[in-house]
């Protein structure tokens, strides 16, 4: 390694102040210390700091997606072919690995586009504020394609990208400024601008052109919410659980976005959040708590086969775990003071199943749920912060 | 009437080269030194002249806006310099050890018979105000106030840290006469609160007219910031003061012999320090002799305090004026690879409060050789929580360093800034992901603080 730091410290002159290509120093900055963590020393204060920096936490939150990933890809693959044939028993290494190379083609291409488009928009803004890359897209670049539906056009997700950085974040100040998760805020401009290319029966498998007579490609929810309209797919909550089994949900065998469908996949990756304690378990577990409790209010209410879903089914389709886990936890544009995130929590998982069962318009209610509590987060930390201090005043009254 | 407190944050940072119970006299120093800024906020005003002859006991600065408060020679010899940098601004005032340094007794002074303001003259004069520090704001405490408390606390509970059971074993006497001086300076109570974790000295355990303490936990359980908030917190107005156990046994000697003595035993700690062991040295005393051979690598920083709250000095400098303790680490300016030592390194070898790295899973017990490299490069606050677990007061720490951040005076005022000093905020420094330097951010606040609401 003597040979590349030889090469960062030759290159270094040229950069700095008076150098050739000063003005191009936050590119080099970026690249230099993705390779060597930088020379940088404290000064006084605490001279010694922890060994973990934002690098090293964003890292551990892609590690953490890895699984949804590959599941994604698998499945992204599988249903790709099931749409072809009409037949949802294929196995796993059904025509050597076909699905996965299906899967790949049209997996990556997502992910290139998000990162190649946000990553270059992060660099102009640091390049006109002077300052290096700062880490938060690292995570959102990877949640975009995620959460997209497998046949969404690639220029639409560039364009979506572009949208939530320039608009979702840089205007607000960068990472740690913004108000709204940036991945999410890239999904709702889709939804919103494009809603036929977002919702619907034929974006969820990729080539769509082959799929057989009679087969919908609709999502889980998408059939489900039909029982509101004069010609539902499932007349009663049987019929839909018959074809979509709580194992199938759990495991994310089932249509949807990208890398939501697996609830297990997503599980994996809270454990590996809460343990390293990334991500808030105050969070995660109150989200998921809410979205329990209105499952079975609803229950309770009945009517049609949507409110007639169990809660555990609400829990395992649509994005639900995954925006429990990945969207609800961002540190930046949740509550974060301890009691102000469960409270968070319990409202988005709450509100995620209300608006889903609610409108049908939205049976993506997950994300609708989650930008809402963003913009709420300040104020239930307005009065958290706000019982602390009334907690310290009733002190002197006492005394 | 004594409380015992368990606290359940916190962090004991697990260092290499703590100091061995033996205490050695170190050599000599050829110079000692007075650093104004380890007084926050004092003006000096010189009263002599450099090449001015000196003795031990004899002011040679005060405090500009409160001339009462005196500063004084801690050995006999000549006033060599006052080094001065922009705007004249004075920064150390060193003095050559010259002749005979004679600390024998002069007779005790009768402070049993005196009332709180006789006591206050007699330590105002003879230079041992500057040992006493008020909360809010955390400066050399205004002779003018009159504080609810004096804390002292009676263990240190900061990385490395000098164990004061040891320190003040036998000193029984000087430190109870301490207590007993202190005590006429208040209209409330002395609390002295001990460590629950170990038996303390009998210095501690039989000190008589203070209120005894206990207090559970890890750092910075030993923090008098800490005790003070769990023990009798301090509302808007209210003054309490606190003193170092070991100033508490100089202001004692003080009065059982009249002679003003600011020796005291420092620990000689860090990875880089051969045969770490304790010293008797006199305040501000130049420690280039006793460092002389000791250090093991080429490349160190020196910090006289804590790796925490320290203050960095040269090889050949000053130690600090309140500092039982000499850290020395090694510097960390070099740039680290990112798979072997950088941000995707296994991280066996660093420290961490964090569960990112295999040492927070794999490390036990294991102490650590920490350099002085940020890890990181500063960023705006993104993770959240992690500064509420090292921060064990009923305050929340994140929200009060962005209101001192954005000067937002009714929000610090709100949040507590009252309560909390820069060093109890050292661990929230620590722990931070983002590399924001919390302890200055929190002194901006305190100096606005009291520029506007003091």
């Amino acid at each position: 390694m003597k040979f590349l730091e030889k090469i960062v410290h030759n290159m270094e002159p040229k950069f700095a102040k008076g150098g050739k290509l000063e003005k191009w120093h936050p590119v080099f900055e970026s690249f230099a210390t993705l390779a060597f963590t930088p020379a940088l020393t404290t000064k006084k204060g605490a001279h010694i700091r922890d060994g973990v920096d934002l690098k090293r936490t964003m890292m551990t939150v892609i590690i953490a997606l890895l699984p949804a990933l590959l599941f994604g890809i698998y499945n992204t693959g599988h249903w790709e072919m099931v749409a072809a044939t009409g037949n949802r028993d294929l196995v796993f290494w059904a025509d050597q690995g076909a699905k996965i190379i299906a899967g790949l083609k049209v997996v990556l291409p997502l992910v290139i586009v998000s990162y190649g488009v946000g990553l270059t928009i992060e660099f102009i803004f640091g390049l006109i504020n002077g300052h290096s890359l700062h880490e938060g897209f690292l995570v959102s670049g990877l949640l975009i394609p995620l959460i997209m539906p497998a046949d969404v056009p690639l220029w639409m997700v560039g364009v979506a990208t572009a949208f939530a950085v320039v608009i979702g974040k840089e205007i607000f100040g960068g990472t740690g400024m913004n108000i709204l998760n940036v991945a999410l805020t890239a999904r709702a401009f889709l939804f919103f601008a494009y809603p036929t290319s977002m919702s619907g029966d034929f974006v969820w498998m990729a080539g769509k052109e082959t799929t057989v007579d009679g087969f919908t490609g609709s999502t889980a929810l998408g059939e489900l919410a039909t029982s509101l309209t004069p010609e539902p797919i499932h007349a009663s909550v049987d019929s839909f659980t018959a074809k979509y089994s709580v194992m199938d949900s759990f495991i994310g065998n089932i249509p949807g976005s990208i890398g939501e469908t697996s609830t297990l996949m997503c599980l994996i990756g809270a454990a590996i959040l809460i343990l390293t304690r990334v991500g808030s378990w105050r969070i995660i577990t109150s989200f998921f708590a809410g979205g329990f409790v209105m499952g079975l209010l609803l229950n309770a209410m009945g009517g049609n086969a949507y409110f007639d879903l169990p809660a555990v089914n609400q829990l395992l389709l649509g994005g639900f775990a995954f925006g429990a886990v990945f969207m609800a936890t961002d540190p930046v544009t949740a509550a974060q003071t301890s009691t102000g995130k469960i409270v968070y929590g319990f409202l988005g998982g709450l509100l995620a199943i209300l608006i889903r069962v609610l409108n049908p318009a939205f049976p993506e209610g997950v994300m609708m749920a989650i930008l809402f509590m963003n913009v709420m987060a300040p104020i239930i930390d307005h009065y958290v912060v706000q019982a602390n201090i009334k907690r310290r005043l009733k002190r002197v009254k006492t005394a | 009437m004594s409380k015992s407190v368990k606290i359940r944050k916190g962090l004991d940072i697990r260092l290499v080269g703590v100091a061995n119970k033996i205490k050695s006299e170190a050599p000599a120093p050829k110079t000692v030194s007075i650093r104004p800024a380890d007084f926050h906020g004092v003006i000096p005003k010189m009263l002599h002249k450099e090449g001015a002859d000196v003795k031990i006991g004899e002011a040679i600065f005060q405090d500009k806006y409160n001339e009462a408060v005196k500063f004084a020679s801690p050995v006999n010899g000549k006033l060599e310099a006052v080094v001065r940098g922009e705007k004249r601004k004075i920064l150390e005032v060193v003095i050559s050890v010259e002749g005979e340094q004679d600390y024998s007794s002069l007779g005790a002074i009768d402070y049993a018979s005196m009332d709180g303001e006789a006591v206050k003259a007699k330590m105002l004069a003879a230079g041992l105000w500057p040992f006493v520090k008020q909360r809010p704001i955390d400066i050399v405490a205004n002779p003018n106030n009159t504080p609810k408390a004096i804390f002292i606390s009676a263990f240190d509970s900061s990385p490395l840290a000098p164990d004061f059971d040891f320190v003040l074993h036998g000193k029984n006497a000087e430190f109870q006469a301490g207590l007993d001086v202190l005590s006429k300076l208040t209209t409330g109570r002395v609390h002295l609160t001990l460590n629950g974790k170990a038996p303390a000295d009998s210095t501690f355990k039989e000190a008589k007219g203070v209120q005894i303490n206990t207090i559970y936990g890890k750092h910075p359980a030993g923090n008098v910031g800490t005790q003070i908030h769990h023990i009798d917190p301090i509302n808007k107005g209210e003054f309490v003061w606190v003193v170092n156990a070991q100033d508490v046994a100089i202001i004692g000697r003080y009065f059982l012999t009249g002679r003003y003595n600011p020796k005291r035993t420092i620990a000689l700690t860090g990875s880089e320090i051969k045969d770490p062991q304790y010293y008797d040295v006199v305040a501000g005393a130049n420690l280039s002799e006793l460092l002389a051979g000791k250090i093991t690598s080429d490349n160190v920083r020196v910090i006289s305090g804590n790796v925490l709250t320290g203050d960095k000095i040269a090889v050949d400098g000053h130690l600090g004026f309140y500092h039982n303790q000499v850290t020395v680490i090694p510097e960390g300016d070099q740039l680290k690879f990112v798979l072997t030592k950088g941000w995707m390194s296994p991280g066996l070898d660093k420290f961490s409060n964090n569960r990112l790295l295999l040492s927070s899973w794999f490390g036990g017990k294991k102490q650590y050789r920490m350099d002085t490299n940020t890890n990181g490069e500063e960023r705006a606050f993104v993770v959240t929580g992690e500064l509420d677990r090292v921060f064990p007061f009923d305050i929340l720490p994140m929200q009060l360093a962005k209101a001192a951040i954005t000067h937002d005076i009714d929000g610090m005022e709100n949040l507590g800034i009252y309560e909390v000093a820069p060093e109890d905020f050292a661990l929230c420094e620590y722990v931070c992901t983002s590399k924001i330097d919390i302890q200055d951010k929190i002194r901006e606040g305190l100096d606005i603080i009291q520029e506007e609401c003091m």
